[in-house]
């Protein structure tokens, strides 16, 4: 009898979590402005483990916070610069009702604004940590930036995330850091490896869009506002790494002029700047130009052992990355008014220097389409008028196989009016068991013929063919499994025909029965199997259930699409034949 | 006095009624009689230097002053006059006589009726009347020089006397009215509105005149003397010779004030005939004028008034001074701060100079950082390999999935080269779901599962380390021609005897699988069991209503007869006792097929059982009443029903191979009784739907009991009522299960037509639980009816299994 009671959902997991409704009251913001708030920091619903419980007892679905995220939220100064705005809008709103247009002005002049400053650096305490997530702030950056100028969003808002977009690739081609590039038929994907994190952002394809009416803008547009001023900072940083002047200064000549308008205002300030920035061919202007490219040479430890492979390996990649990075240099490229000019440039400005373009699609066209050194002509039609000898004239696709390849493709595939051979995605890395398209392995070995340092992926290759082999294999035992038990009643049957019809007795010549051992253990031990699993608890039983389940079909999945290929490559051949036939003829 | 007059008069379009109307109610009307007086009589003396007033308005200004003096000074004004010799003398006479003549002449006025035409004249006299006011009131030094003007002036004027021209205030004033059209009436009426005006000649002030009924007089006139009533002598007769005579009797009235008869003009009947029509009393008022503007639309070069600016307006303001001062003290104090430029470009700085790799600020242990957006497969590719293409089914059902559901949240697609590449349109609203995801969605640290589905499976003995057990089937024994319902070994393992559902028991030799004999009997055979006591050959069969005891004489010449001899040893008892069944001796050619003993129940028998002994014999009858077991005793004939009450509907029973007890397996319940204390022991509940079968260890301590819900359950009966383990090895139900004697094997038959061995091993220690490994799924009996293995029995000596099927064999495992 003795203790005082304890009641239900007073201590535990109930106290932990508020619900969104509670949670706005004890911060005392409307709706709208909580959510800006919960984006802004980086705030979440949580899901806790036993719903029941935090919901006392309620079986509603709720969403809940974490008790202490919100506590945290209330000493938010932001929090307090919300309701001076609320203060504000309804001031004005006042001032225009009594068409007072000075005060409206003066309210206007004097608008509450916050920095997301401190937020930046309280959601990202390391540098790392903001790259980590740079993935999501590039994408929306070059969404928005490509949205027109009126309507949906301020204008200042878009000419920000113009410009930071473009520092952010001027620093891509400044530090070579890209490595994979997709043309995918959402978007553009790239990935880029900044200070060893890998980011991938996405960009759209460069049409208008089409603004569709179910989505909130507002929503977007708070992301935006912290998405700039973090990409702000880390442009910030990233060039500071580079000995790169922050808000960018191009080399050369664009330099002196800037220099003549105004000694140290933002090189942004000017439209044509930004347009030159934009234009991705020139160099940027460094803070300290570097006397020598020193080659940070690797300290050479005693090779022991494992290590020594590991090391080799790792050599090697190393070797790679620096090949890659220079994928592109001494070819000159040319771009024709229908390709993608953004895209390209800086794709080929990553890898090398020389790239240019009609000087009708954009400034800062280096040198025009007759220069004789050109090497390579990107074309995406399907016939060149006029062509120049001593050219390559190469579909757009071309750059972007090589970029993934890692070395320069054989241009005959990509020439214009070929059918291109399949553009594949990079960011896929086959496991085993996987399907291989047949141009990936086509690939894999054009890698491992013509460059030996590629050991890692070569041997990638071999085992995953070996693991093909075995796949194959237990699919065969698979099928075998089903089929024992069939086969065993088969032969009983045989046998009890035997049995039953051999009444006439008499002994025949016994033939010798030759028993592959092999096959006999291993039929013993799948049926040792079997009767394991038979044993197997409930849940275990379940849970094994749900593996193989999901084995089976991954290898249905790669066993269809093996077959839809081999499918469509006898209709090639067929058509093939057909024509050659009817050519004969 | 232009301005005056015609101001007022343009005013009607917009402002005056309103002015009007306000200057009414708030200010009284003396007030502004006396306003308009001073006025007036202060332009008067101004303009007394004049040469002379334009007539109209003159006369207009003196009428109005006439009526406004009224009789107020009246008695001053007329000394005065008098003094100065305005006023003609002879008028007073006049007065005096019309007072007493009672002639309405004097007031009719000839002059006036006469020459209603002759505007000027009236005009001058009015003009008169108003300066010789005006002039009274004034009493100035100009006084003299004005008067003297005027006395040359009034000379030529007719003249009225004051008290016939201040007693026809009225009636001048509407025909002042009706002879100036332009003049305006309002100030007229405030003249006669005065109570002080209204009586000129009777002073005797605003009293009834009832008061003065009953005198010959009516009032008083100015100078005090009595104004006599008329003499009213005239009678209907005068009255009507008037009427007769007089042309002018219908405009004939009488003056209630001073009772005399007056005329009235033909201007005064003519107003009063437009007044009862309703109409404007100045005929030529024209109230239907067109509006003029006074402050019209256009813009004038001249400003509408020519007021000279203010004062206040060459003076800075007071007030703005103070506002100034107010303005300049806020900001003295910092109130007010000067505008800040605005900075419209971020700065950015080296946010992370001073990074602390160890602060992690704002950020608890819950922390679930979002997950990075999944990467694109070679399936999002402009120009996928042709595999990833979807199929033209494979389309329609993407279709027709829910978005949530689709594995590919887009539509494969192949261009032929770049430049046919359109913009995707769902790129916002991806974009958007993302941003919806990263504050919306729940997250929550899962963990997810990452095993090796060979950990899962649990390390078991081998099976050839637990052998014997039969692997092979390697014997089938054909012959029923319908499902074989149950099997029963002989103990000595020699011979098999099965009851099918062709009405028939086989007797089989095991080892050579030839049936030996087959007894036909009455019915489809649910149970058969041979006597497990070696000396004696008898089998059990239970057949429709009754227990068959056979002798099948297959074991040796000597066991066959003493079984016989055994059997026929039985006399009957002196009384016999009442039995809940018939004991009946088989003969005849029953007799020569092997039946020797058939006990008659009244119900179908299920299932019999023998004690291991071999002499009692446990029947299960299919009835829903406490007589559902039966005990019989072979050797005395004799059958009692051991429970006095039903716990449900008894599915088996099975005697304990070493002691007094007898299991009872009901549907949901597995009962223990013991039969010398004649109790309930134990109750095992084996958590199953419906137990369909049972078999006790040869030990005794545990028990298997097989369910219709594919459950093979394990009891420990040490350990606890609850099953030790269940296995569900089965896909269906389990029929039949079955311990071996001597090897730690059991055994169980399901309609999935599969007998599993197990190696169960019941160690002797009490703390070693037991073993159970299955080691052997035996297959050979086919499906029939959905049926599959319907009995399997262990050989007593061997590792060999027996087992029934429905497909009408019997088949034989070592």
């Amino acid at each position: 009898m003795g203790g005082l009671e304890k009641k239900k959902y007073e201590r535990g997991s109930a106290t932990n979590y508020i619900t969104r409704n509670k949670a706005r009251k004890k911060l005392q913001l409307s709706l709208p402005d909580f959510r800006r708030l919960c984006i802004l920091k980086g705030i979440y619903p949580h899901e806790p483990k036993h719903k029941k419980k935090v919901n006392k007892g309620s079986t509603a679905p709720r969403t809940f916070y974490l008790l202490k995220d919100i506590k945290f939220l209330l000493h938010e100064p932001i929090v307090n610069k919300f309701r001076d705005y609320k203060v504000f809008v309804r001031k004005l709103r006042k001032a225009y009702g009594k068409s007072e247009w000075n005060t409206v002005e003066r309210l206007k002049d004097n608008k509450p604004a916050y920095k997301l400053d401190h937020i930046i650096k309280e959601r990202y305490p390391t540098f790392i940590d903001a790259l980590r997530d740079l993935d999501d702030a590039l994408s929306m950056c070059f969404l928005f930036s490509t949205f027109p100028r009126t309507g949906k969003c301020h204008v200042q808002v878009i000419q920000l995330c113009r410009r930071l977009t473009v520092e952010f690739l001027n620093y891509i081609i400044a530090s070579r850091s890209l490595r994979k590039v997709f043309l995918s038929i959402k978007g553009i994907y790239y990935e880029a490896e900044v200070l060893g994190q890998p980011i991938v952002w996405i960009t759209p394809y460069a049409f208008s869009h089409n603004h569709p009416t179910d989505v909130d803008y507002r929503v977007m547009a708070t992301f935006t506002e912290f998405y700039t001023t973090l990409l702000g900072f880390v442009n910030f940083r990233l060039y500071q790494t580079l000995n790169l002047h922050y808000p960018p200064k191009l080399e050369g000549p664009g330099d002196k002029d800037s220099k003549d308008q105004d000694e140290g205002a933002y090189a942004m300030d000017s439209e044509s700047c930004l347009e030159k920035l934009s234009a991705l061919s020139a160099s940027l202007a460094r803070v300290m130009v570097p006397v020598t490219e020193e080659e940070v040479e690797m300290d050479e430890f005693p090779a022991d052992g494992e290590n020594a492979e590991q090391e080799e390996g790792l050599r090697k990649e190393r070797e790679a990355q620096e090949m890659h990075k220079k994928l592109f240099e001494g070819l000159k490229f040319f771009l024709n008014r229908e390709v993608p000019r953004e895209a390209l440039a800086f794709i080929i400005r990553s890898f090398g220097e020389d790239v240019s373009w009609d000087k009708s699609v954009c400034i800062n066209a280096t040198y025009s389409e007759n220069e004789p050194s050109i090497t390579h002509h990107i074309v995406d039609r399907p016939t060149q008028p006029n062509p120049v000898l001593g050219r390559y004239y190469v579909q757009p696709q071309w750059v972007f196989d090589s970029v993934n390849a890692r070395l320069r493709l054989p241009v005959e595939e990509y020439f214009p009016g070929v059918l291109l051979p399949p553009h594949l995605s990079p960011f896929v890395t086959e496991k085993e068991g996987d399907y291989v398209p047949p141009e990936k392995q086509k690939l894999l070995a054009l890698q491992r013929g013509e460059t030996p340092g590629y050991v890692n992926e070569s041997e990638d290759e071999d085992s995953e063919e070996d693991e093909e082999g075995e796949s194959d294999d237990q699919e065969e035992e698979e099928e075998e499994e089903e089929g024992s038990e069939k086969e065993e009643e088969v032969k009983l049957k045989v046998m009890e025909e035997q049995r039953t019809q051999g009444k006439k007795v008499g002994v025949t010549m016994g033939t010798l029965k030759l028993e592959d051992k092999h096959r006999l253990e291993q039929e013993e031990a799948n049926e040792a199997k079997r009767l394991a699993i038979m044993t197997m608890k409930k849940r275990e039983k379940y849970l094994y259930d749900k593996i193989m389940f999901g084995k089976r079909r991954k290898v249905r999945e790669a066993n269809k699409l093996a077959q839809k290929r081999k499918a469509h490559d006898e209709a090639v051949k067929a058509e093939k034949k057909k024509n050659k036939k009817a050519r004969r003829a | 006095m232009r301005i005056l007059s015609s101001v007022p008069r343009k005013r009607v379009s917009f402002a005056q009624p309103r002015q009007l109307w306000r200057s009414r109610r708030y200010v009284s009307r003396r007030r502004i009689l006396s306003l308009i007086r001073d006025w007036t009589g202060r332009v008067g003396k101004e303009r007394r230097g004049l040469p002379a007033p334009l007539p109209g308005s003159g006369a207009r200004n003196g009428g109005n002053m006439a009526g406004a003096r009224g009789g107020r000074r009246a008695g001053m004004e007329a000394g005065a006059r008098a003094r100065t010799g305005k006023r003609p003398a002879e008028q007073d006479p006049e007065l005096q006589e019309a007072g007493s003549s009672e002639e309405p002449s004097p007031f009719t006025r000839p002059d006036l009726s006469q020459s209603a035409a002759d505007s000027e004249s009236d005009s001058s006299d009015s003009e008169e009347s108003v300066f010789s006011g005006l002039e009274d009131s004034g009493s100035d030094s100009s006084e003299d020089d004005a008067s003297s003007i005027e006395d040359g002036k009034s000379r030529n004027i007719p003249k009225i006397t004051q008290d016939k021209s201040q007693a026809g205030a009225t009636l001048q004033n509407t025909k002042e009215a009706s002879n100036q059209s332009q003049e305006p009436k309002k100030e007229d009426e405030y003249a006669e509105d005065s109570s002080d005006e209204e009586d000129i000649r009777n002073t005797v002030g605003n009293v009834p005149l009832e008061w003065y009924e009953d005198f010959p007089h009516i009032g008083y006139d100015l100078d005090g003397k009595r104004i006599y009533k008329p003499l009213r002598s005239r009678d209907e007769l005068d009255r009507f010779l008037d009427k007769m005579d007089d042309p002018d009797y219908w405009r004939t009235v009488q003056d209630k004030m001073t009772g005399q008869d007056m005329k009235l003009t033909d201007e005064q009947v003519a107003l009063v005939q437009r007044l009862q029509k309703g109409q404007f009393g100045d005929a030529s008022y024209d109230p239907y004028e067109p509006a003029l503007d006074f402050f019209s639309g256009s813009v004038m070069i001249h400003p509408v008034t020519n007021r000279p600016a203010d004062k206040r307006s060459f003076i800075p303001s007071l007030i703005e001074k103070e506002k100034v001062s107010r303005m300049v003290h806020a900001i003295k104090m910092g109130w007010i701060q000067p505008r800040r430029p605005k900075d419209s470009i971020p700065q950015y700085y080296d946010l992370w100079a001073h990074e602390d790799h160890n602060a992690i600020l704002g950020r608890h242990k819950m922390h679930v950082p979002a997950p990075k957006l999944a990467l694109p497969g070679h399936a999002e590719s402009y120009n996928p390999p042709p595999e990833y293409l979807l199929s033209e089914e494979e389309r329609l059902a993407w279709e027709q999935q829910e978005p949530g559901e689709r594995k590919l949240n887009f539509l494969p697609r192949q261009f032929q080269c770049l430049r046919a590449v359109p913009a995707y349109s769902r790129f916002i609203h991806e974009r958007f779901e993302r941003c919806l995801d990263l504050y919306l969605c729940p997250r929550q640290r899962k963990m997810r599962v990452n095993v090796d589905p060979e950990d899962l499976i649990p390390k078991l003995p081998k099976p050839r380390d637990l052998q014997p057990f039969p692997t092979t089937q390697s014997m089938v024994y054909r012959g029923h021609s319908d499902l074989v319902r149950c099997l029963s070994v002989s103990p000595n393992g020699h011979w098999l005897a099965s009851g099918s559902d062709d009405h028939s028991v086989r007797l089989w030799d095991v080892y050579a699988g030839r049936c030996l004999k087959t007894i036909p009997v009455s019915g489809v055979v649910k149970s058969i069991a041979w006597n497990p006591n070696p000396a004696i050959c008898l089998v059990a069969v239970a057949v429709g209503d009754s227990v068959l005891l056979l002798n099948p004489g297959l074991a040796d010449q000597q066991v066959a007869s003493s079984t016989d001899q055994l059997l026929s040893a039985f006399s009957p008892p002196e009384e016999p006792a009442r039995q809940p069944v018939e004991w009946q001796e088989a003969s005849g050619e029953e007799r020569e097929q092997g039946l020797r003993l058939q006990i008659r129940h009244h119900k179908p028998v299920k299932q019999v059982a023998w004690h291991g002994r071999g002499d009692y014999l446990a029947s299960v009858v299919a009835a829903a009443e406490h007589t559902q077991v039966l005990m019989h005793q072979v050797s005395r004939r004799r059958s009692q029903s051991p429970f006095r009450r039903s716990h449900g509907q008894v599915q088996c029973v099975a005697f304990h191979p070493s002691r007094p007890f007898l299991f009872v397996a009901s549907q949901r319940s597995l009962r223990l009784y013991h039969l010398l204390r004649q109790e309930l022991t134990k109750k095992l509940m084996p958590n199953c739907k419906w137990v369909s079968s049972l078999a006790i260890h040869p030990q005794g301590d545990n028990v298997i009991c097989g369910s219709y819900d594919s459950k093979l359950i394990w009891f420990d009966l040490d350990l606890s009522t609850k099953p030790y383990k269940v296995l569900r090895h089965h896909k269906k139900a389990l029929r039949a299960v079955a311990f071996h004697p001597k090897y730690p094997l059991f055994a169980s038959g399901s309609d999935d037509g599969s007998v599993i061995v197990c190696h169960g091993m019941v160690y002797n220690d009490l703390l070693q639980n037991p073993l159970l490994v299955p080691v052997k799924v035996l297959k050979g009996h086919t499906m029939h009816r959905d049926l599959g293995v319907l009995d399997v029995s262990f050989h007593p000596t061997q590792p060999w299994l027996f087992s029934s099927g429905a497909d009408g064999t019997l088949r034989l495992f070592t």
